[in-house]
């Protein structure tokens, strides 16, 4: 029950995106469509459930004082797996996530989660609270995903849903289509399901 | 000329927070006040003029003589920003205490910021040369000063403004962001790189 709970939470009580207001910058940059959304989402999955297990596990051993550059450094390193993993499987996503990959590192999520959950709780648990919080915002993005290149494009990953005649709203997969689609969603969520107290990074 | 070019094309057309979606955390964070949100401009500007050069040389005296960059770059210039920014508040509390009390607060954050992170890692992969990578790196920090006053501004205004309750806050700076970011669309036209 307790173990279940620390999965399910990251899917909506305190989904990244729509909750806690964590990671924009690639949840803006890279939703141009599904596919990237949820390429994004995974590879940010992985390094989550990676930096989690790891920190979990160095927890005793880390000095308080230089605990936050230990972090950065374990979560570099599975950037880097990750980044080069991509790079080898899939080069073609790779192309288009570019810059955001790396940028991963800073992602405020990641190490959020180290310092607010690894840092205290079993690996066990860690692990399936980076897997929940990772989910959590693959979804996201893969929504928002989803909601531009439906209008942008007239398809969902990649395969077309409407017939000749329509007119692709090119706005919304340009960047201003990006911070107009968040901003409305989230406007939508908080009149619907009421307003919770945000988290914020910077 | 062509490091002028730069230098506007990076404040305007490819502004970092409109355009790239680097540094939107303060972005959406640090926008509520001008004045606020004016020196966390600065802050950024300085750290990522300097973060800039910093990450420069190691990259092309330490990490490329030994053929590191693909694989140890981004643990690399993370803990150089890191140390940077440490370094620097140390340096300001010091010599400049005037300063440090309006800059004091913000420097910490920055860190975190993807746009000095990003930043690094474009100018290395744009392969720059070191007047260029500063350039780029003000630039940078100039477009970052003007998207977050004006959005503060806009914001300050905002508070006498008739929102709809669900859209306060975030939604509604998102929203905002994204007009702004139309108009700086608008730019693209001005010079062509």
């Amino acid at each position: 029950m307790k173990f279940g709970y620390e999965f399910i939470k990251g899917l909506w009580d305190e989904n990244p995106t729509f909750r806690l207001v964590l990671g924009m910058c690639p949840t803006l940059a890279v939703t141009n469509a599904a596919m990237n959304g949820l390429s994004m989402g995974l590879a940010t999955t992985f390094v989550l459930v990676g930096s989690n297990i790891m920190v979990s596990a160095l927890k005793k051993v880390i000095p308080d004082e230089v605990r936050i550059p230990s972090y950065v450094i374990i979560i570099a390193t599975f950037v880097t797996i990750a980044d080069l993993a991509l790079a080898a499987f899939f080069p073609e996503i790779y192309r288009v996530l570019g810059l955001f990959i790396p940028l991963i590192v800073v992602n405020c999520i990641i190490l959020a989660r180290a310092e607010a959950f690894a840092a205290k709780n079993s690996i066990g648990k860690s692990a399936l609270d980076g897997l929940g919080m990772g989910f959590g915002f693959t979804w996201a993005l893969t929504f928002l995903g989803i909601i531009r290149e439906i209008l942008g494009m007239g398809s969902v990953f990649g395969i077309k849903l409407f017939g000749e005649g329509f007119v692709s709203w090119i706005i919304f997969i340009l960047p201003p289509g990006a911070f107009l689609t968040l901003g409305l969603i989230l406007g939508l969520f908080n009149a619907v399901l009421g307003k919770k107290k945000k988290a914020q990074c910077s | 000329m062509e490091l002028l070019l730069l230098f506007i094309s990076t404040v305007l057309i490819n502004n970092f927070v409109l355009s790239r979606f680097l540094g939107i955390c303060p972005f959406l964070g640090v926008s509520k006040k001008i004045e606020v949100a004016f020196s966390m401009g600065l802050a950024a500007t300085f750290v990522m003029t300097l973060s800039a050069i910093a990450t420069w040389l190691i990259q092309h005296y330490i990490l490329m003589p030994f053929g590191m960059e693909r694989f140890l770059q981004y643990g690399a210039f993370i803990l150089v920003i890191a140390s940077l920014v440490q370094f620097v508040e140390m340096f300001l509390k010091k010599t400049s205490p005037a300063l440090y009390q309006s800059l004091g607060i913000f420097l910490p954050l920055i860190t975190t910021n993807c746009a000095i992170l990003g930043l690094a890692l474009l100018s290395a992969l744009n392969g720059y040369d070191l007047i260029t990578s500063t350039v780029f790196g003000f630039g940078a920090g100039v477009g970052f000063t003007l998207a977050i006053s004006s959005m503060a501004g806009l914001r300050e205004n905002m508070e006498f403004g008739d929102v709809p309750e669900p859209f306060k806050g975030v939604p509604i700076t998102l929203i905002t962001a994204a007009i702004m970011s139309m108009a700086f669309m608008g730019f693209s036209g001005l010079i062509s790189m």
